[in-house]
């Protein structure tokens, strides 16, 4: 009996340290800015180039998580990429005309969606658009315009 | 008594191989209830393989092997597994379960196979065990008993869910004479005593002659001789003197198949 | 040659359709054992799992040591070490755990697996409990590959865990990278389904590496030999096919 009860405490020792273990992966190595959030609105932009961003990429305001991208389409007619966004519900007093840019999080981070607040009395809701937006600055575009005007800089 | 036939199991014109090998071929067998059968035979003439055709691990190639007047090739899973409860088996070194206690390795069929209380397992266990001798070794590991002791315990096991037929496997090799001694008389007093069938392979001749009711020869794939010890001992023929009485040559060589061996020295057959 | 060939690609095909159906008949007795010998899958999850944690936790440590400090090197050349913690949880959660874990299994559980199944084998221990009417698959092989299934996703937490103890006392203390920015890095850019990734892999393995270790065992011939050989190719032939399953599951994932 001696033994069985050695097999039950080692096994149960070690289910708890192995639950333990996926507890702590998932809660302590993850998202810090993780959002979630239970009720949410749908709201879209147009962008000319979204760059690198990709869904489930943050929406911030001010620097705080609002929601998430959750689609990225290309729309053939208008020749524009449309990025889908969830907010938070909680946030539902957002300018209508504020603006969405693509940001990069640091030097060489990942891209999100930042908002800057307009000044309209109307908010965003359910369904809005937000009409003023600037794309992602794609690195390779910047550093050919400074080398061209760097260049063209000399020849005078 | 008198609807059942006194033949327990009935072997009618097996053949089997082993890959290119003819083990069986025509082997004509019946073993009679409540009986100590012995099977005999030179080493490697199949005697482990007929046990084993028998309790049906392997299926025969051709022929038909009936228990109890049941041919056991139509048997499905279930009634095979009912059929073998009526079966002890003993193997050769015992084939104790080394991760169990001796207790527990004697208990495993009741545990496997009843919905007995464990006072009633302990019981049942303490008392079989006793029936060997080993009463206090039930709290021992397979791995520290002697040879003779864990075919004793793998006795106790074979016996636990009270068997109609005992099969033993070579009981009586790498045995000192006394615990030899010993499975012979367990083996005569459990067929007695609980009146069960058994059937020993075996070629030890004399042991089996004092144990034995009766004996089968098996050479080159079927049966050579049958009879009581007695009328083996005393048989005419070569192949039977030779295998009783022990003689180094007769019908079986002592050579095995091989090329002249003066032209295999020179190294003529290499080219 | 052509014939050798032609047999050796008939064998392979056999072989690899017996154990399939091996497979399947483990997954069919696997309801029973699991409803009424549960008992039975415990004492095989403390044999997978519970005694080789010890070397799960010291190899642990050692290889997210490693992680720290290359990550930590390689890292500065860009100007990134406050990265380190990310790129040493990403590596451990999602690729380096589970596939070390499955490794150290093979050869810690899985080749305790086959050699004891093999030696039950050679005893004769699986033919006695035929003849005693029990199934020796049920009652063998079905807990042992259970209990690995089970044992080998939290071995391959408890390893992912370790091996960030063991990145964050190399590069906090010893490197001099900032605790905050060693964790917070680290929970920017792991995702909840990076984790399940690893989690996914590590079961996949533990079924992967437990059966072929059963299989083998069960398969051994019955010789000291046939178990000393059926132990070597569990290793072998694990390894392979967990690296194989790897890059196809990293593949999908990506």
């Amino acid at each position: 009996m001696q033994q069985t009860r050695t097999v039950e405490l080692g096994t149960g020792l070690f289910a708890l340290l192995g639950m333990g273990a996926l507890f702590f992966l998932t809660t302590q190595t993850t998202g810090g800015e993780d959002f979630s959030a239970d009720e949410t609105f749908e709201i879209t932009a147009r962008f000319d180039n979204v760059g690198s961003l990709r869904p489930r990429a943050p929406v911030s305001m001010s620097g705080v998580t609002i929601g998430r991208v959750t689609r990225i389409e290309f729309d053939p007619s208008a020749l524009e990429a449309i990025v889908t966004m969830d907010i938070d519900a909680r946030y539902d007093q957002i300018p209508e005309d504020s603006d969405a840019s693509i940001l990069t999080a640091g030097l060489l981070g990942s891209q999100y969606v930042g908002l800057q607040a307009g000044g309209s009395e109307f908010s965003l809701e359910e369904g809005s658009e937000i009409l003023l937006t600037q794309s992602a600055i794609v690195l390779e575009s910047l550093i050919g315009k400074f080398l061209v005007r760097g260049g063209s800089d000399g020849a005078d | 008594m008198d609807t059942v036939s006194d033949n327990l199991i009935e072997i009618h014109d097996l053949d089997y191989s082993f890959g290119a090998r003819k083990i069986f071929n025509g082997l004509n067998l019946t073993i009679k209830r409540g009986q100590v059968t012995a099977i005999m035979g030179p080493s490697g003439t199949g005697k482990t393989t007929l046990l084993r055709l028998i309790t049906r691990q392997i299926v025969p190639d051709h022929g038909v092997i009936l228990v109890d007047g049941v041919d056991i090739a139509t048997l499905n899973q279930t009634e095979l597994y009912d059929l073998r409860k009526r079966f002890g088996m003993l193997f050769q070194n015992g084939a104790l379960l080394t991760d169990l206690s001796v207790f527990e390795n004697v208990a495993f069929p009741l545990r496997e196979h009843t919905r007995l209380t464990n006072r009633l397992i302990r019981h049942v266990v303490l008392t079989k065990l006793h029936a060997v001798g080993l009463r206090g070794a039930a709290d021992m590991m397979p791995q520290q008993l002697s040879g003779g002791m864990a075919r004793r315990v793998a006795l106790a096991r074979a016996m636990v869910m009270d068997p109609d037929i005992l099969i033993y496997d070579e009981p009586f090799v790498g045995l000192d004479p006394i615990s030899m001694g010993v499975i012979v008389r367990l083996v005569r007093r459990m067929n007695d005593a609980l009146g069960i069938s058994s059937i020993i392979v075996s070629h030890d001749v004399q042991e089996i002659s004092t144990v034995a009711d009766c004996s089968y020869l098996i050479s080159k794939g079927t049966v050579a001789a049958s009879g009581s010890p007695d009328e083996l001992n005393n048989a005419s023929s070569e192949l039977v003197r030779q295998f009783m009485h022990g003689m180094a040559d007769g019908p079986v060589a002592f050579h095995y198949d091989a090329p002249d061996y003066a032209e295999q020295l020179l190294g003529r057959d290499a080219e | 040659m052509f014939r050798d060939l032609y047999y050796t690609i008939f064998d392979f095909v056999r072989t690899f359709g017996a154990l399939q159906l091996f497979f399947l008949r483990l997954l069919m007795y696997t309801p029973a054992v699991l409803s009424r010998r549960f008992g039975l899958v415990i004492g095989q999850v403390y044999n997978a799992g519970a005694l080789s944690l010890v070397i799960i936790i010291i190899c642990g440590l050692f290889v997210g040591a490693v992680l720290g400090l290359q990550g930590f090197s390689n890292l500065s050349r860009f100007n990134a070490e406050d990265s380190v913690g990310a790129v040493a949880a990403l590596a451990l959660v999602k690729e380096l755990g589970p596939v070390i874990t499955a490794l150290l299994f093979a050869g810690r559980a899985g080749t305790a697996l086959s050699s004891e199944i093999g030696l039950m084998k050679a005893t004769d221990q699986l033919s006695a409990m035929e003849m005693m009417a029990v199934n020796p698959i049920r009652r063998v092989v079905v807990p042992r590959f259970l209990g690995g299934v089970v044992a080998m996703p939290l071995l391959a937490a408890v390893f992912s865990m370790v091996g960030l103890l063991g990145a964050h006392m190399v590069c906090v203390p010893l490197l001099g990278v900032d605790v905050g920015s060693f964790w917070q890095q680290m929970q920017q850019s792991v995702e909840v389904a990076d984790i399940n990734e690893g989690i996914i892999k590590s079961f996949v393995f533990g079924v992967a590496a437990s059966l072929l270790a059963v299989w083998e065992g069960y398969n051994a011939i019955p010789t000291a030999e046939g178990v000393g050989r059926a132990t070597t190719r569990t290793v072998v032939l694990t390894a392979i096919v967990v690296l194989i399953f790897d890059f196809m599951i990293t593949a999908v994932a990506i």
